[in-house]
């Protein structure tokens, strides 16, 4: 005997549930709630979240020795060519070329210098060069996806690349991500690790999507979006975009500053 | 202070970006010393979590932080992965989880951090569905005085602390949901 798959639920449903949620949030926000900085863990329109958050409170270390410094890279663990995405292959990958830079910072607007930041994304049609990704979109044979830099002594990266496209899942049906490219920073403590998503401005998918929305507070949510910046754009080579990112968590240089 | 930017999941397409050769050899195979700390990620059914990413840092043997650079070595000619010097003890892993959830990290014994402390080995979790990383710790021992795992009921406080099996190798399972629930931490 065979058992037939479970029909995907379609998008309403999804939608009524992140509406739910989103007016539970306000409601406690206007009641005086904490801000919520961070997605919520346990957010079932995420399909994916409701086996993997736990259900106990996080417990608050006493002492954080370890964890307020951090691993350090250097000039071993990049080459130049890491920055830029259009370069890894002979040929030019397909697509809108991009420049993408911000500065990185600590909760206190310090600059966070010589920390390694990771981005990987969609090629230009929204299929990554992955073998788990099976969506019918074309591989792109000059588009790897993957890239690393230090940032500078201003906590500066800059990354060129193309801009990734929209992609299907399989939370529910007819499921799409907005465009985005996935970070990934150090601080200088464990503590201020941060991976997350980079959007683009004014995506029509941003309603549609339980990841996004996963973030219940709409100036949180607007701190993952990226500025198109006319003055970062090259004429007759690239659109240029803006995206600062300020990382979370103590660290020992805070500590120690007193604070 | 400045409002943090938002966390967002690792999603599933991170192997081909994060993960790199050696990440969980912080030291050679063979290496004297070198003790074996593994285990599986497990979501909230039991299940093994085959698309977690594990992080770790952790001091020297002799309680340093400094943490050498050079984790993720590249040739510089063909920019493939190099692997790390040797000289010098980076305090840092990164081990995507196998098709069984499952993970393993070859280093050395952490010292104290601070004097007198206990030491462990600083984990930070991503998995395709969490939508924020989580942290947790490996004590490779258990005595008293520990400031955290004093303040924890006993069978919370065991999901903190590696168990040894043969020599130099510790199992250490993380648990994301349920009634053996890891316990993860909060740094403010
Ligand atoms: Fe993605």
């Amino acid at each position: 005997m065979s058992t037939t798959p479970p029909t995907p639920e379609p998008q309403a449903v999804i939608d009524a549930e992140m509406a739910r949620i989103r007016t539970e949030a306000e409601k406690a926000a206007a009641d005086g709630a904490p801000e919520e900085l961070q997605p919520r863990r346990d957010y079932p329109p995420y399909r994916s979240s409701v086996l993997r958050h736990p259900e106990r409170p996080l417990v608050a270390a006493p002492e954080a020795f370890t964890e307020l410094r951090g691993p350090v890279f250097g000039v071993t663990d990049v080459t130049e060519l890491d920055s830029d995405l259009t370069r890894q292959h002979h040929g030019e990958p397909l697509g809108e070329r991009i420049v993408v830079t911000g500065r990185v910072l600590d909760r206190d607007g310090r600059p966070v210098r010589g920390q390694l930041v990771e981005i990987w994304q969609a090629n230009a049609s929204g299929r990554y060069a992955h073998k788990r990704d099976q969506h019918p979109a074309p591989l792109d044979p000059n588009f790897t996806g993957t890239g690393r830099c230090l940032t500078d002594d201003e906590g500066r990266y800059t990354f060129t690349s193309i801009k990734p496209g929209a992609y299907p899942w399989r939370n529910h049906l007819n499921a799409w991500r907005p465009a985005h490219i996935h970070f990934s920073l150090f601080g200088t403590a464990f503590t201020q690790r941060l991976i997350t998503q980079m959007y683009f401005p004014n995506d029509p998918l941003f309603p549609y999507d339980p990841i996004f929305n996963s973030i219940t507070d709409e100036r949180a949510r607007q701190r993952l979006i990226a500025t198109y910046d006319h003055d970062l754009s090259s004429p007759e080579w690239s659109l240029g975009y803006r995206w600062d990112i300020v990382l979370d968590g103590p660290s020992a240089t805070c500590m120690e500053e007193g604070r | 202070m400045r409002p943090p930017t938002p966390s967002q999941t690792i999603g599933p397409f991170y192997g081909y970006a994060l993960p790199f050769a050696g990440g969980g050899d912080l030291v050679p195979p063979g290496h004297p010393g070198a003790i074996i700390v593994h285990g599986a990620v497990l979501d909230g059914a039991g299940q093994p979590i085959p698309d977690a990413l594990l992080e770790f840092w952790q001091a020297d043997p002799a309680g340093g932080l400094t943490g050498a650079p050079g984790s993720m070595r590249r040739d510089p000619v063909t920019g493939s992965f190099a692997g790390r010097s040797g000289v010098g003890f980076t305090g840092f892993g990164r081990v995507a989880a196998d098709a069984d959830g499952h993970w393993t990290l070859r280093t050395l014994p952490p010292g104290p951090a601070a004097p007198g402390a206990l030491p462990y080995i600083s984990v930070c979790v991503f998995a395709r569905g969490l939508l924020h990383h989580l942290y947790t710790r490996v004590y490779l021992e258990d005595t008293a005085g520990d400031p955290l795992l004093d303040s924890l009921d006993p069978d919370r406080r065991a999901t903190l602390i590696a168990r040894p099996e043969q020599d130099g190798t510790y199992r250490f399972d993380i648990r994301l949901q349920g009634g053996e629930e890891t316990v993860f931490l909060d740094f403010g």
